[in-house]
């Protein structure tokens, strides 16, 4: 079981434990070890074994959690926050669903060591309105933890959210709780410096919390050992698209594009791998050539692309990558919050570009305006968050992948 | 029809336990939501109300939220999804069979009152291609296909 920390608790049909059932797998052990732990000391060890979050940017855990204040010196009054990210909207994304639906209490486990990792006194548990499941499971064990006296001093809550994606991005994310439209801000200052309600803010990914009891339990050196790279731990990978049996794979960090589709029983439709984005919807295009590249946030990021949820959408040889980028891009387009103009103005005309492009109603002038927008609008600080830059990947990466497609549309564009 | 004692009542509490008024507007949005299956025009006012912030900011909240409704909804509303990993899988046609069974577009509500179907963003359902979302406990239902709407339609959803 220890091969597969963060999944090889969950049952076959996905019914959450109950404390007692989660107890008897050893449950709430490493929240008991945390408790005669100094804060620092936890987050030594969660940097010995190079946790990256899981949240999509792979930002060492340990680093992030040593910006928060200690108790009592930050100035002004009130309490700091952790908040759980449970607002899983990437397109191709599965992953947290699972491990909030299934596996509830190991996400608690993870709050509490967090908690007291950062200083945090309350935390919040964001999750999507549309995982109901997910949301009355981890409502439960919170109840259960707080009667067996687990929880210790520190308040935890669920926030159901009400759709939207851009509530899924860090600053949004505290906005929204505030009460506001969930619109980005700037950074800095970063949220452990003023977060909620201008209080120090810790936000990680349901993911990333889940591997920390784990981190404790298993000690540094043999979680990091649990990868293949520097990258330590396992990771939750899935498999979706044009594949025989689309799923999540728990693996060592740094497993290939091969494995990973052979465990999702190859590729489906004509059985011909044409591409894959290595890591949900904003990530750019891998072609075969990339199969055997160790998938994790390092390797990917230097191969091009990004690793981000690392869930995998797989391109048959039968697939339209044109009508694909359509999708994604009226996907962006749509979840804009409208705030930043190259985001708000830009999608729209992108997506209705790609659209036409793939209804055989391209022109030569507006596969120069995509080119044009994908290289001037993605970088950043041309928007306030990372959603259009995201957008662009796929679109840069597909304009010179998909190239023959793009043209063979335009010709049937032309003769029309 | 004004929000009943005990709803307005709950309004309040969130407040306290959400961190003030504005942090409990959409959880007041929601709590009429759930009432009502949607958030008119005289509750959304009436909560503005009872939580002391102006209406135009509820306004301002509710209409950033794709799930808070501010129509009047079907009995079932149908989340469908309109993710790539869906698109891959015949997502365009099983949205089709919808709507011709339905006889109603995205958006709309058929005339019995029975039914919305509404498009949503990637409900992290990719390892059940296509998939949709469905009814008040937010059921995540398939694979779907052309072939299997009726079946789900007649399931009592």
């Amino acid at each position: 079981m220890t091969d597969l920390p963060l999944t090889g608790r969950a049952r076959p049909d996905r019914r959450p434990h109950t404390l007692a059932e989660w107890r008897a797998e050893g449950g709430y052990e490493a929240v008991e070890r945390a408790r005669n732990m100094a804060p620092t000391e936890i987050i030594d060890m969660v940097e010995a074994a190079h946790l990256n979050g899981r949240g999509g940017a792979g930002f060492p855990a340990g680093r992030k959690w040593r910006f928060m204040p200690e108790r009592g010196t930050s100035p002004g009054e009130g309490p700091s926050y952790l908040i759980v990210n449970g607002d899983e909207m990437e397109p191709g994304a599965f992953k947290d669903r699972f491990l909030l639906e299934a596996l509830p209490h190991q996400v608690i486990e993870g709050a509490i060591i967090t908690a007291r990792a950062t200083h945090a006194d309350e935390a919040i548990v964001l999750i999507r309105d549309e995982y109901r499941p997910g949301i009355a499971a981890v409502e439960r064990a919170i109840h259960e933890a707080r009667d067996a006296g687990l929880l210790g001093d520190l308040a935890i809550r669920v926030h159901p959210s009400a759709g939207r994606y851009i509530v899924g991005e860090e600053t949004a994310l505290i906005t929204a709780l505030e009460g506001h439209r969930a619109v980005p801000r700037k950074r800095p200052p970063f949220p452990a410096q003023s977060g909620l309600w201008g209080r120090p803010t810790t936000v990680n990914n349901v993911e990333t919390i889940s591997l920390v009891p784990h981190i404790l339990s298993l000690g540094p050196q043999r979680f990091r050992a649990l990868s293949r790279t520097e990258e330590g731990g396992t990771k939750l990978y899935g498999v979706s698209g044009r594949v025989q049996r689309p799923g999540l794979f728990e693996a060592p960090m740094g497993t290939t594009a091969r494995e990973l589709i052979e465990r999702a029983g190859g590729v489906s439709g004509d059985g011909r791998l044409r591409a894959f984005q290595p890591g949900g919807g904003a990530s750019g295009f891998f072609g075969p050539d990339r199969l055997d590249l160790p998938l994790d946030f390092g390797h990917v990021a230097k191969a091009g692309s990004m690793f981000g949820t690392g869930m995998l959408i797989v391109l048959d040889g039968t697939a339209c990558p044109v009508g694909f980028l359509a999708r994604h891009m009226r996907f962006y387009a749509r979840e804009s919050c409208g705030w930043c103009t190259p985001c708000r103005e830009g999608l729209p005309l992108v997506a209705k570009i790609l659209d036409r492009f793939a209804a055989g109603q391209g022109r030569r002038a507006d596969l120069e305006l995509l080119q044009m927008t994908a290289a001037e609008a993605a970088p950043r600080g041309r928007s306030f968050c990372d959603l259009m830059g995201g957008a662009m990947a796929p679109l840069a990466s597909g304009l010179s992948m998909f190239a023959a497609e793009f043209e063979a549309r335009l010709a049937e564009g032309e003769r029309a | 029809m004004s929000l009943s004692p005990d709803l307005l009542a709950r309004i309040r509490a969130a407040s306290d336990e959400h961190g003030g008024p504005r942090a409990a507007m959409l959880e007041a949005l929601k709590l009429i939501q759930h009432e009502h299956g949607w958030v008119s025009d005289a509750h959304l006012a009436e909560a503005a109300a009872t939580l002391g912030v102006h209406r135009a900011e509820m306004e301002a909240l509710a209409s950033f939220y794709s799930l808070i409704f501010r129509h009047p909804v079907g009995k079932t509303v149908i989340l469908l999804c309109d993710g790539a990993s869906c698109w891959l899988n015949g997502a365009e046609e099983v949205r089709e069979e919808l709507k011709r069974r339905l006889g109603i577009g995205f958006g709309e509500t058929t005339r019995d009152g029975r039914y919305t179907l509404l498009n949503v963003a990637c409900l992290g359902g990719c390892d059940r291609a296509p998939a949709a979302v469905v009814g008040r406990d937010r059921r995540l239902v398939g694979p779907l296909s052309p072939a299997g709407v009726a079946a789900l339609l007649e399931d009592g959803l």
